[in-house]
């Protein structure tokens, strides 16, 4: 067995021991501080990440659960930024915290390792152990709030939500078992001519891609996301739109391609009417809303709809775009709730009017907002524009073959025009609304303004120099076979 | 480097070179964004005039330039001039100059604003000069996007807010689905990549299949279309016009509107031609709508930014119709529309602007006999009124009478119709907003109207009328230029149709470049 294989995910748990560890010879007043250690470990582990060796065939550990490939490396360091991303904004946001600072910093590290554990399953026990690390650090991290009833109550709702899907997940799994009787994608995709054949086997599947969707909130599964959103302590918050939901896509995309490919070509309707009505659903139902939280969870929805159009074109540009899509998604999310933290720590509600002048309270973060909008509407030259760009690419690419992606696309254009009515309304709140209740200059400390500048050169980079991220998306989706 | 990259690099180092000027300096904003501009425009007119001497690059582009950008998917940052892009940039930067020097009532947050203005320049210029499908859209955004911002913060009027919004989401439903169309145009040819020379070479060989041809060309005709305000999808003008601060006006409708035109020209017509005789009816019908409809509204307007507005919307319909003669002259014509209503635009938003600055509102009702007070305004209100209804001597003229000769020659026999018929429409509301805003009784409360006094302030309109004259006395220099590159595209689409339609024709020697004849 080759366990050198899985080194980044055992120096994550390290990470999250030490944190723990640590945490009891700090004094309480310094242990907000610890985030920053946290974060520095784990960018230790992100830059070693660049120096672990990847082979084009496969490697697998753990007989065989364990897959070492192009596509989970990509995963493990989008996972590893967006964590590292978390951690900087919880340590920004540790005075709301009243107790257990140090728990929020351990159970991040500990979700993240959950989450790269994920990205390299490669059988259906190691999808569900992986999943379940991450969802239950996630029932925590909701309502780590204590003292506020909306934080328990996201907790709870996204607890009996989460419990339901994994539940759906589970059957789903016992059922494919049964039919198949192997966990391992290798052995199932094997015995497709066996498994095509059974409904039941196609039952279990779905119930499987059910209790993946409510992860990455595809309709009909995205109940759950505004409420929590909204209730969640902004750096959870932060993580779930952007760990959670990659974590789904990169087993929806494992699932499909390593286990069932057969059956995910003949499966393109069900993706196609998924992909258009989360766009719909997403964009229409973020058209009304005043909280930006709020916002946001239906904007992720939309955003989960037009990642689904990767998984509709069911075609190697379908999962690169997915991949670059995701990438530019990590920066532009992380820049957004960043500056609503800042911004609601003085005004304390995060309604939208609370942006009112803060173009004259701090310039930079009002730039920063304004962009991750820009780039959230796909307008160029940022990062959600290429995204977009290579979404469609691979739509269209599948219409010469049948007519009905057109369809699709045409969705996607009348998605993204809903959704420029809401994002310009942000942007619009902070330039030029008439109201200016408080005027006092909002003070950043150095690794936010870190964090916010990373966040703006990564939209930047990937939508004017998108070459080299692309190269790389590619090869992690040349992993998987189509 | 190339000549032409220098331009569309000129104003966008001037925009980051912007950032670095400390606040409170707004002269040297001022300075910084005229003497960008002012470069922009002399190195696009020699770029013009040197054109026929210089050398040809790959497909017959001139001042060529090509670096690579993502060569996984064959994006290239490509750029050249042929004959119907030459005139366009040169247009674009004397726009750019005019309204450079037409910010007045900008007076708050001036270094965002020159910023803005800056990077739309910027933008125009590069859609026009590129030969990539990517950075043609790309840099069409690009300038989109400061319009919008500059009509919200720095707009005027009381529907400011509505009338983002409402350009916004026009003009964002129309960019992407030419988007759309355009990667479907790119994965339908098979070609993979996004060049436009080889893409057209390669579409030359191995025409799209026509029921493809069918689906992309509405694509692009309608987000085309929405983007150059296509009735019934035109509301989106007036109300933006009317809302924009002037140089935004200015250099949207006069330039960056014509970009939907050129896109149906350069990618269209050669690449989906049967597509566009299977929606010729459609595509007639609609600008005659512009032409007739739009027309009819301008007459009943009460305010002047609305009446130009209006006016320029139904200017369109005859470029549109030049496009749809599918012919030589008619496209040659429709070319030497854009180019002349560029000008012509720009001018008469200019003039309103001034007007609306001077007075805080641009009623008809409440202005009159403005002549006596105001004779060089006066004059170059004239001049575009009589320039917007057709009059020889202005390049609006040449334009439109070679339109209509495309159009005789293969369009039926109403389409003419309906297009000599806006002239006299054109004729009624033009001299009647003469009437009504330079003759008669002057008021007492418009008594205190100042005329352009200095040359900066007479500066602008001079560029614009001079070259509308230029380019009205001697249109060869236009023509010329425009159609030695007309004639490829109209070949390619005649001998793709030949290809398609009838192989045996094309042996027998019939792929002449004489269009189809389309009957009803």
């Amino acid at each position: 067995m080759n366990i050198s294989l899985c080194i980044l995910e055992i120096a994550v748990v390290l990470v999250g021991v030490a944190l723990l560890l640590l945490d009891l010879w700090t004094k309480p007043q310094r242990k907000h501080l610890l985030g920053y250690l946290g974060a520095a470990g784990l960018g230790l582990v992100l830059v070693g990440s660049f120096f672990v060796p990847v082979t084009d065939v496969p490697q697998t550990a753990f007989g065989g659960m364990f897959v070492h490939d192009h596509l989970a490396l990509f995963f493990k360091q989008l996972f590893l930024l967006a964590t590292i991303g978390v951690l900087i904004l919880s340590v920004e946001f540790a005075p709301r915290i009243e107790s257990g600072i140090s728990e929020f910093y351990t159970l991040s590290v500990f979700a993240l390792s959950g989450m790269m554990f994920a990205a390299s399953a490669n059988n259906f026990v190691m999808v569900f152990v992986s999943l379940e690390v991450v969802t239950i650090t996630f029932y925590i991290l909701t309502s780590f709030m204590k003292n506020r009833m909306q934080s328990l109550e996201a907790g709870v709702k996204y607890l009996i939500l989460g419990a339901l899907s994994s539940a759906f997940l589970v059957y789903g799994i016992a059922l494919v078992y049964g039919i198949s009787g192997s966990m391992a994608f290798s052995d199932i995709a094997a015995k497709s001519e066996l498994t095509l054949e059974s409904n039941i086997f196609k039952l279990g599947i779905l119930f499987v891609l059910a209790g993946l969707g409510f992860k990455i909130a595809a309709f009909p599964y995205q109940i759950w996301t505004p409420d929590v959103y909204q209730g969640a302590p902004t750096p959870a918050t932060a993580f779930l739109a952007i760990g959670s939901k990659a974590t789904g896509f990169v087993l929806i995309l494992r699932v499909l391609y390593s286990a069932v490919p057969e059956l995910a070509l003949s499966w393109e309707h069900l993706f196609m009417a998924m992909a258009a009505l989360t766009i719909l659903y997403g964009n229409l139902c973020a058209l009304p809303q005043r909280n930006l939280k709020r916002l946001l969870g239906y904007s992720s929805i939309a955003n989960a709809g037009y990642l689904m159009l990767g998984i509709a074109a069911l075609s190697p540009s379908g999962s690169t775009a997915i991949l670059y899509y995701l990438g530019g998604y990590l920066f532009t999310i992380l820049t957004a709730f960043t500056v609503i933290t800042l911004v609601s720590r003085s005004a304390g509600n995060e309604d939208i009017s609370s942006l009112a002048g803060l173009n004259e309270r701090s310039p930079f973060l009002a730039f920063a907002l304004t962009l991750s909008m820009v780039s959230l509407a796909g307008i160029p030259p940022l990062a959600g524009f290429f995204g977009k760009f290579l979404l469609v690419r691979a739509v269209i690419e599948q219409a010469s073959s049948y007519s009905a992606y057109y369809l699709l696309a045409g969705v996607a254009v009348v998605g993204v025009a809903i959704s420029i009515y809401y994002y310009f309304g942000v942007i619009r709140a902070i330039y030029w609304s008439k109201e200016t209740p408080d005027t006092s200059p909002i003070t950043t400390s150095g690794p936010i303004r870190f964090t916010l500048l990373a966040g703006l050169v990564g939209m930047l980079y990937l939508g004017i120099m998108p070459d080299r991220v692309l190269k790389i998306a590619e090869l992690a989706a040349a992993s998987l076979q189509y | 480097m190339s000549l032409l990259s220098f331009i569309i690099a000129t104003p966008l180092i001037a925009a980051i070179g912007l950032l670095f000027v400390p606040r409170g300096y707004s002269y040297l904003y001022q300075i910084i964004a005229r003497g960008a501009a002012g470069i922009t425009f002399l190195l696009s007119l020699g770029m013009f005039l040197f054109y026929p001497q210089m050398a040809s690059g790959p497909g017959g582009f001139k001042f060529y330039q090509k670096v690579a950008w993502v060569e996984s998917i064959g994006i290239n940052y490509q750029v050249g001039v042929d004959g119907i892009n030459v005139g366009l940039i040169l247009m674009g930067a004397a726009v750019a100059l005019a309204a450079s020097f037409a910010c007045w009532g900008i007076n708050r947050r001036e270094r965002d604003f020159y910023f803005l203005f800056l990077v739309m320049v910027g933008g125009i210029l590069g859609a026009f000069a590129s030969l990539d499908v990517f950075f043609f859209y790309f840099f069409h955004e690009l300038a989109l996007v400061p319009t919008f911002i500059m009509i919200g913060v720095w707009g005027r009027g009381e529907d400011r807010n509505y009338a983002t919004f409402k350009i916004t989401i026009y003009l964002t439903i129309g960019a992407m689905l030419a988007l759309v169309g355009l990667v479907a145009l790119y994965v339908q040819s098979g070609a993979q990549t996004f060049d436009m020379i080889e893409l057209t070479n390669h579409v030359k060989e191995n025409p799209i299949p026509v029921d493809q041809q069918k689906v992309i060309f509405p694509l692009l005709l309608f987000g085309f279309g929405i983007l150059v305000s296509l009735w019934p999808l035109h509301t989106w003008a007036p109300v933006g016009y009317g809302a924009a601060p002037t140089p935004a006006a200015m250099l949207h409708a006069g330039v960056l509107k014509k970009f939907g035109l050129y896109g149906l020209i350069r990618l269209a017509i050669p690449m989906v031609p049967e597509g566009i005789r299977a929606w010729l009816e459609v595509f007639c019908f609609l600008a005659l709508g512009n032409i007739l409809y739009c027309g009819w509204v301008a007459m009943r307007q009460k305010d002047l930014n609305f009446l130009i507005g209006n006016s320029s919307v139904a200017h369109m319909g005859m470029a549109f119709i030049g496009i749809a003669s599918l012919s030589l002259i008619g496209i040659t014509g429709a070319v030497a529309i854009m180019v002349a209503h560029g000008l012509l635009a720009a001018l008469s938003f200019g003039l309103s602007g001034y007007l609306y600055h001077e007075k805080g509102s641009v009623e008809i009702s409440q202005l009159g006999g403005l002549l006596q007070k105001i004779p060089f305004i006066g004059v170059c209100l004239v001049i575009a009124m009589l320039a917007g209804c057709g009059v020889p001597g202005f390049a609006n003229f040449a334009g439109e009478i070679l339109v209509l000769f495309g159009a005789w020659e293969s369009l039926p026999w109403f389409v003419v119709a309906g297009a000599w018929g806006a002239l006299i429409i054109g004729a009624v509301y033009c001299l009647r907003a003469i009437r009504n805003i330079l003759h008669g009784a002057l008021s007492e409360e418009n008594s205190q109207f100042n005329d352009a006094s200095t040359l900066t302030t007479k500066f602008p309109f001079l560029v614009l009328v001079i070259l509308l004259v230029i380019f009205g006395v001697y249109p060869r220099l236009l023509t010329d230029r425009v159609s030695q590159s007309v004639e490829p595209l109209i070949n390619q689409a005649n001998d793709t149709t030949a290809q398609i339609v009838a192989p045996s024709a094309a042996l027998l020697g019939q792929n002449t470049p004489t269009a189809v004849r389309v009957d009803f």
